[in-house]
């Protein structure tokens, strides 16, 4: 089977964000591989251990997002895509990343994509859909199982708390929610076996693509940060003195009783 | 400008989710004085839904009936939106950021290589512009964007923008279109009903919320007790979740959901860094800990230093006594 995955780099969960000149504060910031993309990453390599195949991680970005293409294929992915941006696009929202996307799918015989339920930062959960979309597969979002028996594929698909089981056929796109499997640690030798992995480089010219084409149809004019919160009132006396307080304060200061 | 704006509704168990009101403001915001048109799709009669949204705001309403639009499938919402789009050529559309609507949108979207603002929490209209205000980083940050294409097209977050008075003094036109919703390669063949009933996390005006302290799925008990006394939903923390109590649909915070309710109690859970980024935009927080020093109380509005155990059922017995009080 071919497996692809998409993947992205993300701030570290514990990052503080910061904003300086109108742009998120990136120096120093630690990156990971966005948590929802481990999902598929670890699904990605399940699925070719059950029914053989390549798993090939393909992010865009920028040089420094090597590092977690690698960390990918130390888990165990067989290759890695490095779609580099950096010199060619200022800009670029959903629709440019799929449009770049498309072009690098475009007559490359796929069986399985994965990516992840929404990136952590900009959580927009578009990219995989609308890659579906332009594809012409199917799509499931939001999975917390799958199996694939021949060219049918059996997903449990998460819906608000709900398990709705769904049924598809291969080739099919899908994003992978939290409670999927539990994404591996890369070992040791699974380390130094990355390091000799294949990590193809592209840009856009690569992908016959041109820059008019990509021009984002969105445009971000501000970033802000929310207004400190500034810590309540710790209430004090006897518990059930405290939770009387409470329940006057929720109704009459605060008013949401 | 947008002049002809869709509004996509969307119901659960027949009824019509209140985001859709809120999205009928939305479509108002984005441009007062256009025209705003609702779609609903399902496999039953759908005038009832139709006149509740012409209630809401909607000038007129779109349905779209067939067998193949009982439960949602991108493949068969996807041809009838697309198709009442096609024939509508809306200026702007907007929908619920909820699980459907995180699915079809973005479908839409590619298909017709428009852009999309997901998730928006505030739109302001700004001269020809319309500025749409969404959380970045699970809500750390918060980016204010802008359409640069010609069509205007966002999911609006439940629970942001306040729906319009209900008036059921106005009436509208309600067209029946015909759409043959075929090749669907994508079947649904059950569900599993797993969330509680009634109140969905992400709409929910009240959430009671669970960490480690809990300290098993039994102690939720009491969590659901009061959740349900004030009409709310059951949430947690990552901490619960990894440790089992609960199941992870119920996760808030960076993996997990956001959630902006008014009224966030937090319960025993220590207040990571995640966890606030996904419940610290809440109006009003209240949390119960044992631990003074516990971070959660750095953004709580109001804090309980004791036993979950001891203040929650007091908790409980007060609301009731006020409730009481209320009625009499």
């Amino acid at each position: 089977m071919n497996i692809y995955v998409l993947l992205k780099k993300t701030f570290d969960t514990e990052e503080k964000i910061a904003v300086s000149n109108g742009q998120i504060e990136d120096d120093g910031a630690e990156y990971i591989i966005n948590p929802y993309d481990e999902y598929a990453v670890e699904e990605a390599i399940n699925q070719r251990d059950a029914h053989g195949g390549e798993v090939t991680v393909v992010t865009i970005g920028d040089e420094d997002s090597e590092k977690q293409l690698r960390t990918a294929l130390a888990m165990g992915a067989d290759k890695a895509v490095l779609i580099n941006t950096e010199d060619d696009l200022e800009d670029g929202d959903q629709f440019t990343t799929a449009k770049i996307l498309e072009a690098f799918f475009d007559e490359k015989d796929v069986d399985l994509i994965l990516a992840g339920n929404v990136a952590i930062d900009e959580a927009s959960g578009q990219v995989g859909p609308r890659l579906a979309e332009r594809l012409d597969i199917p799509y499931v979002t939001t999975i917390t199982g799958l199996k694939i028996d021949g060219n049918t594929v059996y997903i449990d698909k998460d819906v608000e708390g709900d398990l709705e089981k769904v049924e598809t056929t291969l080739p099919v796109l899908v994003t992978c929610q939290q409670g999927l499997n539990e994404p591996r640690y890369p070992s040791l030798p699974g380390i130094m076996k990355a390091k000799k992995k294949p990590l193809e480089e592209l840009e856009i010219d690569d992908l016959d693509l041109d820059e008019d084409e990509l021009e984002p149809k969105t445009k971000t004019i501000e970033i802000f940060l929310p207004p400190e919160k500034e810590a309540g009132r710790v209430l004090e006396g006897e518990l059930d003195a405290q939770v009387k307080e409470l329940v006057s304060l929720l109704r009459n200061e605060a008013k949401v009783l | 400008m947008s002049d002809k704006l869709l509004v996509i509704g969307e119901t659960r168990d027949g009824s019509l989710r209140n985001v859709t009101f809120e999205a009928i403001a939305a479509a108002k915001k984005i441009n007062a004085d256009g025209e705003i048109v609702g779609v609903i799709c399902g496999d039953d009669d759908l005038e009832s839904q139709a006149n509740e949204m012409i209630h809401f705001g909607a000038d007129r309403v779109v349905t779209v009936k067939h067998d193949n639009l009982k439960t949602y499938t991108s493949e068969g919402y996807g041809q009838a939106v697309l198709a009442v789009m096609n024939e509508e050529s809306p200026d702007g559309i907007v929908m619920g950021h909820t699980a459907i609507g995180k699915d079809l949108t973005p479908k839409l979207a590619s298909k017709l290589e428009i852009g999309l603002i997901s998730d928006a929490t505030e739109i302001e209209a700004d001269g020809d512009k319309v500025v749409f205000t969404r959380p970045i980083y699970s809500g750390k940050a918060f980016e204010k964007k802008i359409v640069t294409d010609d069509v205007t097209f966002a999911t609006i977050r439940p629970n942001n923008i306040p729906a319009l008075d209900r008036d059921e003094s106005r009436t509208g036109d309600i067209t029946a279109m015909d759409v043959d919703v075929t090749d669907i390669r994508t079947v649904i063949k059950e569900v599993i009903r797993k969330a509680s009933e009634g109140v969905d996390l992400s709409e929910a005006k009240v959430i009671v919320s669970g960490g480690r302290g809990v300290k098993s799925a039994d102690g939720f008990k009491p969590l659901h007790e009061l959740a349900d006394l004030l009409g709310g939903a059951v949430g947690a923390s990552r901490g619960a979740c990894d440790a089992e109590y609960c199941d992870y649909s119920l996760q808030i915070g960076q993996t997990g959901k956001v959630v902006t309710p008014d009224l966030y109690i937090a319960c025993g859970i220590s207040g990571a860094i995640q966890h606030l980024a996904g419940m610290s935009n809440s109006k009003v927080i209240v949390a119960i800990n044992k631990d003074p020093e516990a971070n959660i109380f750095n953004v709580a509005d109001y804090g309980v230093v004791g036993d979950i155990f001891e203040v929650i059922p007091l908790l409980i017995e007060e609301i009731k006594k006020m409730k009481e009080e209320v009625k009499a």
